[in-house]
């Protein structure tokens, strides 16, 4: 048990003599999309070989003069698209190696673990040039790493190491050397704001939650991730478990709150997972629960993990899903700082907000306002996806631009694709392009061209992807996900849907254009929340954009990326025809004539589209017309 | 008419989370994950139990989209199409599924009750897109032709 601030130390200072201990770590990532490659098997395998190793011990506590070492699971080390991914630390030399499989496990033990080699041929590389260490790798060397400090550093189911890490410094600091008013000041002067996309000054909040007359209040975190193309908050559950919830306990102790809730989304069992470990152990050790370290700081935690619905993102439907009821937005004033949860004033901030609280406490507002820029300080985590080279889960600097990000860290695009644009800020965001490429990603500077910085999912796109159908997209998405207790929101989001459907089914009329964006302006202005808010920003920024391509799909019936399958002209090529026949004899609406051994022709008035000719072809003679 | 053992099941599960209405998520949750739907004849004690009307109970159940009064098979598919996984092509990942169980998108299930097809949002393994989820284990990177060879995996009828 810790009892006391004195115990604390203690445990911390055992726990840092344990990772002295070393000599050597051996790091498996056991992020979710580590493990979907199959890091659990290369875990395992690691685990087997060390056990069967004389003169090894693994366990915590005491040891004699063996070689020490660890196998540890860490959170996301980055690079996802190359797992899974193991490092292999000795002292401050850490190796990364990717793309380990199993049978690899012996080689990296013997010459890497035991002996101090490397393997070249698991290490990363990049135009031409290997990289051994992680810190060089220019994909993490050109970020800055807060709120992810620990992701592939540290076991994420160790309180121990959490410790080591410097875990709990900040709480210790918040509750026995300020008053929770400082801690809400510092805060507020640090200018920390909403990172789920709302961008809304997290101090302020908690300064009107602290001076609500009702004492019972709570501490509520959004880790409902629900925006489709976007990890980070998922990666931070599951490799940093305790960092968050030192920051909800900051906040329950800056605002006087004895509960706090985190509220999971469905899709991420293994957030779920994590973090019932570490509260488990907390509750354990007795650093959660009555009297905190010998003092009058009493905090439980619970966890609700949603049932997918979308809309739970929001503030107000949120707390309803964890009362137990449907999970639908209400009418603000008043708003969750007055009447949240159980209509008491609640503290609600995202993930990533709580995860950064812990080190504006312990290195003070000036340090953090160091970072980023004047409006919008510290960092934001963008997770990278789409036709990039480097897919992942990033950190960097508010005021960073997109060239940095897509070119120095990204490595620039698959396959060598060409840069079309990137959708930021998810089904409520909108897209920038290369005209935005030196744009600085910061709150305000995103918004005036239309896109929002987001919870931080960034999708970039080639010119494979049709921005037409990206609207379509993300509309059936939201008009899905749309709860249907405002008709704005509700009728408005099918309406249009309908109308995207006819485009890129190639039935489109110029009219279309024009109620699309009646339709949208009427919803974005209407609606009760900010589903439907912002349900239209895709269409309205696609439309701005690329508004050549919507005239492309209505007047010259023309898909230019040849991804809208109505839009798409089948032709056979006379030079590769054969004249075999099969094309029609397979085609199941008869739209395909000719003579044997001559070159067959395709009537595409009754063409379907269905492919099934083009599939079958043996001779390759039939391709999509652009 | 339902055996008394899920009757049993569920006092045990009511147990865990406490006799009050805001149990009632969770509740339904873990039925779920205990016979992968939710039998109505169950919602309708835990209603009682729980002190909240029948019609509430529905009305919740029928919000959310992970509950399903319709049994599952034994292996939940979830094909991926969020954001990342779409403009990676994840939309004839589904159609070969459905294409090789014969299902669409009204027939979910088969009907020995083996596969359950189905879309999610997002799996948050954004950076192997495209992703396919089958109970709640994330498959990356796939194709049409690695999504018939994970369902001839799964039947047991490994030819390679």
């Amino acid at each position: 048990m810790i009892r006391t601030r004195e115990d604390l130390k203690k445990r911390t200072e055992l726990a840092n003599e344990e990772m002295a201990s070393y000599a050597c770590r051996i790091l498996v990532c056991s992020g979710t999309g580590c493990i979907a490659s199959g890091s659990e098997k290369v875990f395992e395998e690691f685990m087997r070989i060390v056990g069967d190793t004389p003169g090894v011990t693994l366990e915590f506590g005491s040891h004699g003069p063996e070689a020490h070492l660890g196998v540890k699971k860490t959170g996301c080390q980055g690079v996802c698209e190359l797992g899974p991914l193991v490092r292999i630390q000795k002292g401050d030399k850490v190796v990364q190696y990717t793309k380990v499989h199993p049978s690899d496990c012996q080689e990296i033990f013997n010459r890497t673990v035991l002996g101090d080699d490397v393997i070249e041929s698991l290490l990363y590389k990049q135009k031409g040039v290997t990289y051994t260490s992680p810190d060089e790798i220019p994909f993490i060397a050109k970020q800055t790493r807060i709120v992810l400090e620990n992701c592939g550093k540290y076991d994420s189911e160790s309180l121990d190491e959490y410790l080591a890490s410097g875990g709990f410094r900040a709480f210790q600091k918040a509750l026995f050397e300020m008053k929770p008013e400082e801690i809400v000041d510092e805060i507020d002067r640090s200018g920390l704001r909403g990172r789920g996309g709302g961008g809304f000054p997290t101090g302020r909040k908690w300064k009107q939650v602290a001076h609500q007359k009702e004492k019972e209040r709570y501490v509520v975190c959004n880790g409902d991730e629900g925006d489709p193309g976007a990890f980070m908050d998922g990666s931070v559950m599951e490799g940093d478990p305790y960092k968050l919830i030192e920051g909800m306990m900051i906040a329950g102790y800056a605002v006087s709150s004895e509960n706090g809730y985190i509220y999971v989304r469905a899709e991420y069992p293994m957030s779920v997972s994590r973090l019932r470990h570490a509260i488990a152990e907390l509750e354990d050790k007795g650093l959660l629960g009555d009297h905190i370290l010998g003092t009058d700081f009493n905090f439980h935690m619970h966890i609700n993990r949603g049932a997918g619905a979308f809309v739970c993102g929001e503030g107000s439907a949120l707390t309803a899903s964890i009362e137990g009821n449907r999970g639908m937005p209400r009418v603000k004033p008043p708003r969750t700082v007055e009447k949240g949860l159980w209509a008491k004033p609640t503290v609600l901030n995202n993930v990533e907000t709580y995860a950064n609280v812990p080190r504006i406490v312990l290195q003070g507002a000036d340090w953090y306002r160091s970072i980023g820029t004047e409006s919008s300080p510290g960092t934001k985590t963008f997770s990278l996806t789409g036709s990039i080279q480097n897919t992942g889960l990033i950190e960097v600097p508010m005021g960073t631009t997109l060239r940095e990000i897509i070119f120095d860290i990204g490595g620039g695009m698959k396959d060598g694709g060409t840069f079309k644009a990137v959708q930021i800020g998810g089904p409520s965001g909108g897209c920038l392009t290369k005209d935005h490429l030196d744009v600085p990603l910061d709150f305000e500077t995103v918004k005036k061209y239309g896109a929002i910085v987001g919870s931080g999912g960034l999708v970039v796109m080639d010119d494979s992807t049709c921005m037409v159908e990206v609207a379509r997209f993300f509309m059936s998405f939201t008009q899905r996900e749309s709860c249907g207790k405002c008709v704005p929101c509700r009728e408005g989001t099918k309406r249009m849907l309908e109308i995207l459907e006819k485009i890129v089914g190639g039935k489109g009329e110029l009219e279309d254009l024009d109620r699309l964006e009646e339709l949208a302006t009427m919803v974005k202005n209407m609606s009760l929340c900010g589903l439907g808010k912002s349900a239209p920003l895709p269409v309205l920024s696609t439309l701005n954009t690329f508004h050549d391509e919507y005239i492309e799909h209505i007047v010259d019936k023309k898909c230019r990326a040849k991804v809208c399958t109505a839009l798409r002209r089948f032709v056979i090529n006379p030079e590769f025809c054969r004249g075999c026949g099969k094309c029609a004899k397979n085609c199941p609406v008869g739209a395909i004539t000719g003579v044997r051994k001559q070159c067959y022709h395709i009537d595409n008035d009754l063409c379907i589209k269905c492919s099934t000719c083009k599939d079958n072809c043996a001779f390759d003679a039939i391709y999509i017309e652009s | 008419m339902l055996d008394e053992g899920y009757y049993k099941k569920a006092d045990e599960i009511i147990a865990r989370y406490g006799k009050k209405p805001s149990s009632l998520i969770p509740i339904m949750q873990d039925i779920q994950a205990e016979y992968r739907y939710l039998p109505g004849e169950l919602l309708t004690y835990v209603a009682k139990q729980i002190g909240i009307s029948e019609s509430k109970a529905y009305s919740v159940a029928t919000f959310y989209e992970n509950f399903s009064f319709e049994e599952k098979g034994k292996y939940v598919i979830k094909v991926c199409d969020g954001t990342a996984c779409h403009v990676r092509k994840s939309a004839p990942i589904l159609e070969a599924f459905q294409k090789e169980l014969g299902l669409s998108a009204k027939k979910h299930t088969t009907d020995d009750m083996l596969f359950t097809v189905e879309t999610v949002s997002c799996l948050g393994a954004c950076g192997l897109a495209p992703t396919v989820m089958v109970n709640e284990e994330v498959h990356p990177k796939m194709t049409p032709e690695s999504a018939l060879e994970l369902i001839h995996e799964l039947r047991g009828d490994r030819h390679d």
